[in-house]
C-alpha cells in the first residue's frame, strides 16, 4: 500500500505530494499544506465544517480522498481573503453576528459563496435550505441567515444590479 | 475517525474496472463516496482495495430516446437535479433529488452509488421503483439488465455481486402531461426520511385514471410498490374519495419500527404522504382535487 502522487491546485497554487490513499482531502489541506482554516467537526459528512469548493462546487472534504483531488482546483476559506482583506460575505458575517466561536464559519462561508454565485438574490428560505448541510452550535442561525442576505444585497449593489 | 489503509485503483476504462473487480479480493467500488467514506471513516467498512470509478469514461451523462431516460451510473445527483431533460421528461426524479442529502453531498453523490447502497430511507430507489426502472449491471461476464422490482433483496442488500457495477439506469417515460408527486417526512431538511411516497398518475381526457404508480420508502427494508392502491385507482374517475380509498388500501402490513419512529407512526405517515403525493400528482396532471390531509 505504497503512497500515491497527487497534484492539487489550492487557492490558485499548485501542490504536489506523495500521500497515503486513505488521507482525506481535509487532512491533506490541514496537515500537508498547513491550511487549518478548514475545520473537522465530525469526519463523517454530517456537520459541514470541512466544506471546500472542488472545481467550484461545495464538497465535504472529509468524504473525499486527497488522491481523488488530483488535477482539481480547490478553494478553502483562506482563498476567500487572499490578501488578508475580508470578502464581502465575511464582512457581512462580522457585521451581523454571523459567528460566535467560529468553528462552523469556514464551512458556512464556502457553502454561501457557492449559493450567492448561483443565486445573487436568494430568498430567506433558499438561504436556509442551502445551510441545512452546515451545523452551528452557537448562533441559532439567525445571524448567519441575516449575514447571507446582507452580503447578497451588498454584492448586488456592487455589481450595479 | 480515519479509514483503515487500502490500495487505491483509478481505472480509466470500464473493461479495466471490471477486470480489477474480478481480480482483487475484498475490493469495493468508490462512486460519490457520500455513504461509503463515512462508513470507512467509522471503520464499519474496511476494504483492501478501493476501485474509484470517478475517472472512468462514459459512466456519466443523461440521454433521452427509445421511450426512456437513460442516466449514467456516475452522474452526480446535482447534475440530474438541474438537467433540463429530467425536468421535462421525469419531473418526479428532479423533485425527489431536492430531498437527497444536502447540496454538498449531491455535488458528489451519484445515482448509481445511491442505488447500490440501497438505504431503505433513500429517495432514488423509490423513484426507480415507481418508474419500474431497468438497472444495467456490468462485470467481466458482460452487461445484464435487472428490473428494479428484482434489484433490492432486503435491508441494504441488492442482487449486485462483489465484482459487478451499475453502469446505467433506464427510466421508461410516461406520457407527456402525466402528473407526479413526491412527499417525505424528515425531522430536518436533508435528514433521512422517516417515510415518504412517490406517485405517478396518467389521467385520460375523461378524468379517469389510465395508469398509476405509487412507491413508498422508509417504511420497509426496501421501496414498496403499492400495487393494491394502484389497482384501485386505475379506470376510476380521480377524486378525493378515490385518493383516500387508495391510500388506505391494506398494503402497509408491517412497517419498520426503530428509535426514530414506531411501526404505527410509519403506517400513519405512509398513508398521509401517499394521499399528499397523489394529490400533487393529480394537480400536476391538471385535475383539481381538494386537500384531504
Ligand atoms: S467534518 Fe466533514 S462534514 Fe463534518
Ligand atoms: S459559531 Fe460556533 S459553531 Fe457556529
Amino acid at each position: 500500500m505504497g503512497k500515491k502522487p497527487t497534484r492539487v491546485t489550492v487557492n490558485g497554487k499548485s501542490h504536489a505530494r506523495l500521500v497515503e490513499a486513505r488521507l482525506t482531502l481535509a487532512d491533506f489541506l490541514r496537515h500537508e499544506l498547513a491550511l487549518t482554516g478548514t475545520h473537522l467537526g465530525c469526519e463523517h459528512g454530517v456537520c459541514g465544517a470541512c466544506t471546500v469548493l472542488v472545481d467550484g462546487r461545495s464538497t465535504r472534504s472529509c468524504l473525499m480522498f486527497a488522491v481523488q483531488a488530483n488535477g482539481c482546483e480547490v478553494t478553502t476559506v483562506e482563498g476567500l481573503a487572499p490578501d488578508g482583506k475580508l470578502s464581502v460575505l465575511q464582512q457581512a458575517f462580522m457585521d451581523n453576528h454571523g459567528l460566535q466561536c467560529g468553528f462552523c464559519t469556514p464551512g458556512m462561508l464556502i457553502t454561501l459563496t457557492e449559493l450567492l454565485r448561483e443565486k445573487p438574490d436568494p430568498s430567506e428560505q433558499q438561504v436556509r435550505e442551502a445551510l441545512t448541510g452546515n451545523l452551528c452550535r452557537c448562533t441559532g442561525y439567525a445571524g448567519i441567515v441575516a449575514a447571507a442576505l446582507d452580503a447578497a444585497q451588498r454584492l448586488r449593489g456592487a455589481s450595479g444590479a | 475517525m480515519k479509514p483503515a489503509p487500502f490500495d487505491y485503483h483509478a481505472p480509466r476504462q470500464l473493461k479495466e474496472a471490471a477486470q480489477l473487480l474480478a481480480r482483487l479480493p475484498n475490493a469495493k467500488i468508490l462512486a460519490g463516496g457520500q455513504s461509503l467514506v463515512p462508513m470507512m471513516n467509522f471503520r464499519y467498512v474496511m476494504v483492501d482495495h478501493l476501485v474509484d470509478l470517478n475517472g472512468v469514461d462514459d459512466l456519466s451523462g443523461i440521454g433521452v430516446g427509445d421511450g426512456r431516460l437513460r442516466v449514467g451510473a456516475m452522474t452526480r445527483q446535482r447534475d440530474i437535479e438541474t438537467a433540463p431533460e429530467v425536468a421535462r421528461h421525469c419531473p418526479l426524479l428532479a423533485e425527489a433529488l431536492r430531498h437527497v442529502g444536502h447540496r454538498q453531498t449531491r455535488n458528489r453523490g451519484t445515482i448509481g452509488g445511491s442505488l447500490a447502497h440501497a438505504d431503505p430511507a433513500a429517495e432514488l430507489p423509490a423513484v426507480c421503483a415507481a418508474y419500474d426502472a431497468t438497472i444495467h449491471v456490468a462485470s467481466v461476464r458482460g452487461v445484464r439488465q435487472v428490473p428494479f422490482a428484482d434489484f433490492c433483496t432486503g435491508f441494504m442488500a441488492t442482487v449486485l455481486q462483489a465484482d459487478e457495477m451499475i453502469v446505467a439506469i433506464d427510466l421508461p417515460l410516461w406520457r407527456q402531461g402525466h402528473g407526479h408527486g413526491f412527499r417525505e417526512f424528515a425531522r430536518r431538511q436533508g435528514d433521512f426520511a422517516l417515510a415518504g411516497a412517490a406517485a405517478l398518475l396518467d389521467i385520460g381526457g375523461d378524468g379517469a385514471v389510465r395508469r398509476a404508480a405509487i412507491a413508498l420508502f422508509g417504511v420497509a427494508a426496501s421501496p414498496l410498490r403499492a400495487y393494491a392502491a394502484e389497482a384501485r385507482l386505475v379506470g376510476q374517475p380521480l377524486d378525493a374519495a378515490a385518493i383516500r380509498a387508495a391510500a388506505t388500501a391494506p398494503w402497509l402490513a408491517e412497517p419498520l419500527s426503530d428509535i426514530h419512529a414506531s411501526a404505527e407512526y410509519r403506517r400513519h405517515l405512509g398513508q398521509v404522504l401517499s394521499v399528499r403525493a397523489l394529490t400533487d400528482a393529480a394537480r400536476n396532471a391538471g385535475v383539481e382535487v381538494p386537500n384531504i390531509v
